[in-house]
């Protein structure tokens, strides 16, 4: 059964554009419903402070069902909050209690500037997938779907990786700032299918000088990427990557 | 892709650290193996054998030219190591200039994953007492006790491990030294693997348990060299 | 007069004859023609990386931070390809025939046929691209059945089919971003088109991170903007969907076609209370499984559980007994909206239906015990078996239920309700997607060509990328033929300085209303407008009402919205108040078609035009056209129409009982 008593304390990073220093504000929300998802919190926290005349807090959102990846709160040491395979917009406040204090971050990355408060820029992600994170065919080019079998268990491990969100809680969580699940992600997709197999060397080695050029760390295999993503993207396709990447390293001609 | 490029990027960092780690993993086997000589001591084994054994193999290392030879890549791979670890670190950390208010915590790592630099200087630092006690004295200022077997003179290494091993706060330095390289190893063993690219979830739940083996027996009979030396164990 | 430009011949060979006659641009020319793409979902990431790919120049807008983002990404059950790989009995007309049927017969027979015909296509091309389409264990692909159809023509990818194909499309736009062929200009919203001399020529667009207007030109013009169900305030869109480029057009010249078929999709969480700011769907395919049902009593408040089975009204089997579940979108969600306001609704807010997979979880069991030949099950052992069935075939459906309302669907039925998902209608255009203003041209759910007055599942992938992989690439040609001698335009005409006067001036009035009221209040207020009287049932009285209103509501808006912030920066609540001003002129239009067409079709049910027992009823003598609005002024707008003449598809009265 719903309740509408939830009172909170959110400590919110406030930050007016890329070169300012930015601070944390402290707001109170009250009456929040535990039926509300977290943004629609924000939202409330937003009317109240336009309502104010104050500045709202600005975050990217958008689908408002987990799949655009547009979202990006950094909740109390969490990307994307409390709940696993989870992200920010379907985190809900029954999660909270009432009287708790929320602290609320944007991505920390070099490679993901501040734009304003909670809202980072990641482009650096569409960088790396210039570098090579397709098929080059062009339109009209296909033979029929049909004339390329794969292997189901391909097919599938395929889709998984793909099922990437392109949100940047991995490299939100961290410690090295590294974008390989994401990376390896794409990598994974396109190097377990036949069609993908043709570019696979180019595309690995290009993929990760731009990640590198990029500001991005290098892994560490700790794991806290595979444990924040919202789709469960597994740790495995790092190591898939580091094949694709040490076999193209050692037997490129050039 | 010019082979600067290669073992430059982030990914061929990793494997410099990566193949660099697994030979000092196997170097810890070769050492761990001829230091497990001391226990021919044992009442269990040969109360007579007074470390004969042990510096018979001691004596076998320092003499041996093809070991002498790997020892200098040894050297070489254990300051690869060392400055490719600490670079990346310091380069990792770069990444992110404002840091967090709250930090991630444990949620999918390990306290000791996220811990390699601390605990690699931990070892480091163990390393160089370590050297102190046993490598420079014989390798370089020659003045350890002579003791001859068979009518061949080489160092009394055992002798000089009781002596050093008598001091209390060397047996501790020792064994936190192992608890670091413990830690070291848990993660080190099946990350280098990963770093290389075993992916198959059958191989890597066998890499992950025989890592976790390592690292615990590993470090618990260089251990128990100190402790046995210092409680008497071994005569 | 409005010219469809349909080509003549045998409806199958329309679009065969166009391409075979169409008008070329040579390579090197092509180099030198600019194309603008404003919106990168399905049609415009597939229009703009295709255009790329024959070498024109273009330049590609998205408001998202990145092309990835578009809410094509959300669709999820599948896309329908004529390939009868399943050899049931499946062709380019039947896909053509049920989606005319579908659409009640109020789309435009060529297009769709065209849609039917490179339906096939699209799948071998994104399977080159890598789209990681589900599969059998031979292999090859994997189809399922959707509203309906009587055939399995459905490609997918589990519950993420538009994500895979948008990504799809995205990878092979960077693709051409890396190669220099698409410039691409994320964070930047479109605020109007700039004509020079009768032609589309430019656009103004607003950088969303500075807040700085741009000039930009090209020699034609593609929105891919996507629907306007926001309208409604509640819907499955993204919270950033909108209708502003497609409205800005409409007030330059481009006809708006019947605006007021808007989508109902019947199975959809249904809303927990004041404070909720979007609705999320729960895929067509559920309705494959589950069973809707309402308790037989009025306001009965027991729990689902405790209502036995000989109290339960399984309405849609009832009323439907041929299609039962499967009864297409339109025809579902009337119904459960004809039991809610009957009084036979559940849940606290007595606005929502069970959708209950009790039987199908038994069923499920009962075939795993069967296959795997286990003997002495008990019935606990039953229900976990088909439980796990259930988990692989819709789990991540199911997750997304449990995480929103905090219920297990496994055990409890889970509560649905119909809500706004896809609009029909769209800006007006001819066979070659040009709007009636030359060289702007319009693809995707923008548009309103293909689906009539009722989309069927799975549709909606389809259309988009035939829109842009196979369609645009050649229809764009035969215009911009005639164009090669034209030299791009520079920015400091006087037709781009005042239509960027224009939009400043509309951001400063804006900016300075200074009033009290937030521009989200405003926008709920409408959506309450919009829906009660302009959704799921609309009437001549209400319609009129709601035209009043939303006047008056336009005049509050303009006097007493409040902005914070400045027009320099980041703004998100100043992007808001451009687009909820546009959807309010937009309600008004809506309202208008909707009192226009005093029948009942598809998605749009007159409640002064239905059967006895409670059916659409078409008037086919009287509104077998599509209404083509032309912008006149304020609250003025002028009715053109464009007669269908179905020569093949001859119009019935759709029966699905």
């Amino acid at each position: 059964m719903s309740s509408n008593n939830l009172n909170l304390t959110l400590k919110v990073w406030k930050q007016k554009n890329s070169q300012d220093k930015g601070q944390f504000e402290t707001y109170q929300v009250k009456d929040i419903s535990d039926e509300m998802s977290f943004l629609e919190m924000f939202d409330v926290l937003n009317e109240k402070l336009i309502a104010e005349g104050k500045e709202p807090v600005t975050f990217d959102h958008d689908c408002r069902e987990g799949i655009c990846g547009a979202c990006s709160m950094y909740i109390d040491g969490k990307p994307h909050g409390p709940w696993l395979a989870n992200t920010v917009c379907q985190l809900h406040m029954r999660a909270y209690k009432d009287g708790d204090t929320v602290t609320v971050e944007p991505w920390r990355a070099n490679a993901f500037p501040v734009i304003k408060d909670l809202m980072v820029d990641r482009s650096a992600f569409d960088r790396i997938i210039q570098a090579g994170g397709y098929i080059s065919v062009n339109t009209g080019n296909a033979q029929d779907a049909n004339n390329i079998p794969i292997e189901k268990q391909l097919a599938d491990d395929s889709f998984a990786a793909a099922a990437c969100i392109g949100c940047g809680a991995c490299v939100a969580a961290c410690k090295n700032s590294s974008a390989m699940l994401f990376l390896s992600a794409k990598v994974s997709h396109l190097a377990l299918l036949p069609q993908g197999a043709i570019e696979r060397k180019t595309r690995v080695l290009n993929m990760i000088a731009q990640m590198d050029a990029e500001g991005f760390g290098a892994c560490t295999n700790t794991g806290a990427c595979e444990a924040v993503c919202p789709k469960e993207i597994s740790l495995t396709n790092i190591a898939r990557l580091n094949q694709e990447y040490l076999l193209a390293g050692l037997t490129a001609e050039k | 892709m010019k082979w600067s490029e290669f073992f430059t990027s982030s990914i061929g960092k990793k494997f410099v650290m990566s193949l660099t780690g697994l030979f000092l993993i196997a170097f810890l086997i070769v050492h761990a193996s001829i230091n497990a000589c001391i226990f021919a001591d044992l009442p269990v084994f040969d109360a007579n054998d007074n470390g004969e054994i042990f510096n018979k193999a001691a004596h076998f290392m320092g003499a041996t030219i093809l070991i002498r030879i790997l020892e200098y890549g040894l050297f070489l791979f254990f300051i690869l190591h060392i400055y490719q670890g600490y670079l990346l670190t310091v380069q990792n950390k770069s990444k992110r200039s404002v840091g967090y208010a709250v930090n991630l915590g444990n949620r999918g790592s390990k306290w000791y994953s996220r811990s390699m630099a601390l605990l690699g200087t931990l070892i480091l630092l163990f390393l160089i007492l370590h050297l102190g006690h046993f490598w420079v004295k014989a390798r370089f200022l020659h003045n350890l006790a002579p003791v001859t077997y068979n009518g061949v003179e080489m160092h009394d290494m055992f002798a000089e491990m009781k002596m050093v091993f008598a001091q209390p706060w060397v047996v501790i330095v020792y064994v936190l030294g192992c608890i670091s390289l413990a830690y070291h190893l848990a993660h080190g063993f099946q990350s280098a693997f990963r770093t290389l690219g075993v992916h198959n979830n059958r191989y890597n739940i066998i890499l992950t348990s025989l890592g976790y083996g390592f690292a615990i027996i590993v470090p618990l009979v260089f251990a128990l060299m100190p402790i046995a030396m210092y409680l008497g164990w071994v005569a | 007069m409005l010219n469809s430009k349909i080509p003549s011949g045998p409806l199958a060979e329309k679009w065969t004859e166009f391409k075979g006659h169409c008008k070329l641009v040579n390579p090197a020319n092509k180099r030198k023609l600019e194309i603008i793409v404003v919106g990168t979902g399905l049609a415009g990431a597939s229009a703009a990386s295709s255009l790329g790919e024959l070498g024109y120049k273009v330049k590609a807008f998205c408001f998202q931070d990145s092309p990835r983002r578009a809410h094509s990404i959300a669709a999820q059950g599948g896309i329908n390809a004529a390939k009868n790989y399943q050899n049931d009995g499946d062709s380019v007309f039947r896909l053509f025939y049920d989606t005319i049927k579908g659409g009640d017969y109020r789309a435009r027979e060529a297009n769709v046929h065209r849609l039917a015909e490179v339906s096939g296509n699209i799948i071998d091309q994104c399977v080159a691209a890598g789209v990681p389409f589900a599969r059998e264990y031979g292999g090859l692909l994997s189809n399922r059945s959707f509203g309906g159809t009587q055939v399995q023509r459905t490609f997918y990818a589990a519950g993420q089919t538009g994500q895979q194909l948008l990504i799809g499309a995205y990878q092979s736009l960077e693709r051409q971003v890396a190669l220099g062929n698409v410039d691409m200009y994320a964070r930047h919203e479109m605020l109007d088109i700039v004509i020079i001399d009768g032609k589309a020529r430019g656009i103004i667009a607003r950088n969303l991170v500075t807040g700085k207007l741009e000039r930009h030109f090209g020699h034609a013009i593609l929105l891919c903007t996507g629907g306007y169900g926001n309208v409604f305030y509640l819907s499955t869109n993204a919270m950033g969907s909108n209708v502003t480029a497609a409205w800005k057009a409409h007030l330059k010249g481009a006809y708006f076609g019947n605006p007021c078929f808007t989508q109902i999709h019947p199975t959809c969480i249904p809303v927990s209370g004041d404070h909720q700011s979007k609705l999320t769907l729960m895929s067509e395919s559920l309705r494959n499984d589950g069973r809707i049902w309402v308790p037989k009593k009025q306001n009965d408040n027991r729990r689902p559980n405790e209502i036995p089975e000989e109290e339960r009204d399984y309405y849609l089997e009832r009323r439907y007994p041929a299609f039962g579940n499967l009864v297409p979108r339109d025809v579902a969600s009337r119904a459960a909206k004809e039991r809610c306001d009957a009084g036979y609704g559940v849940g606290s807010s007595k606005q929502a239906v069970y959708l209950d997979y009790a039987d199908a979880i038994h069923r499920y069991g009962k075939g795993e015990v069967n296959k795997r030949n286990l003997h002495n099950v008990s019935e606990e052992e039953v229900v976990k078996l088909g439980k796990e069935v259930v988990k692989e075939k819709y789990g991540n459906l199911f997750d997304m239920y449990e995480k929103i309302t905090g219920e297990n669907p496994y055990e409890v039925p889970m509560r649905i309700y119909p809500a706004v998902h896809y609009t029909m209608g769209g800006l007006w255009v001819d066979y070659e997607l040009m709007t009636t203003v030359v060289g702007l041209y319009c693809l995707g759910e923008a548009n309103f060509s293909d689906h009539g007055a009722n989309r069927l599942g799975a549709s909606a992938l389809m259309q988009g990328l035939a829109d842009g992989y196979f369609v645009i690439p050649y229809t764009m040609g035969n215009y911009l033929a005639d164009d090669i001698m034209t030299k791009a335009i520079p920015t400091d005409h006087p037709a781009f300085v005042e239509a960027e006067k224009a939009v400043a001036d509309r951001i400063n009035r804006l900016m300075n209303i200074k009033g009290k009221q937030t521009v989200e209040s405003m926008h709920k207020r409408l959506g309450k407008i919009m829906w009660e009287k302009c959704g799921m049932a609309r009437n001549e009285a209400g319609l009129k009402e709601a035209i009043v209103e939303i006047q008056a509501l336009k005049k509050e808006f303009w006097r007493d919205i409040r902005i914070p912030g400045s027009i320099e920066e980041m703004n998100p609540e100043l992007d808001k108040a451009n687009r909820v001003a546009d959807f309010i002129e937009l309600g008004e239009l809506m309202c208008l078609d909707a009192l226009n067409r005093r029948e009942s079709c598809g998605g749009h049910f007159r409640e002064e035009s239905q059967t006895e027992e409670g059916e659409a009823k078409r008037n086919d003598e009287e509104f077998s056209y599509v209404a083509a609005w032309q912008y006149a002024g304020e609250h003025q707008w002028q009715l053109h129409k464009e007669a269908l003449n179905f020569e093949v598809a001859k119009p019935t009265q759709r029966s699905y009982k």
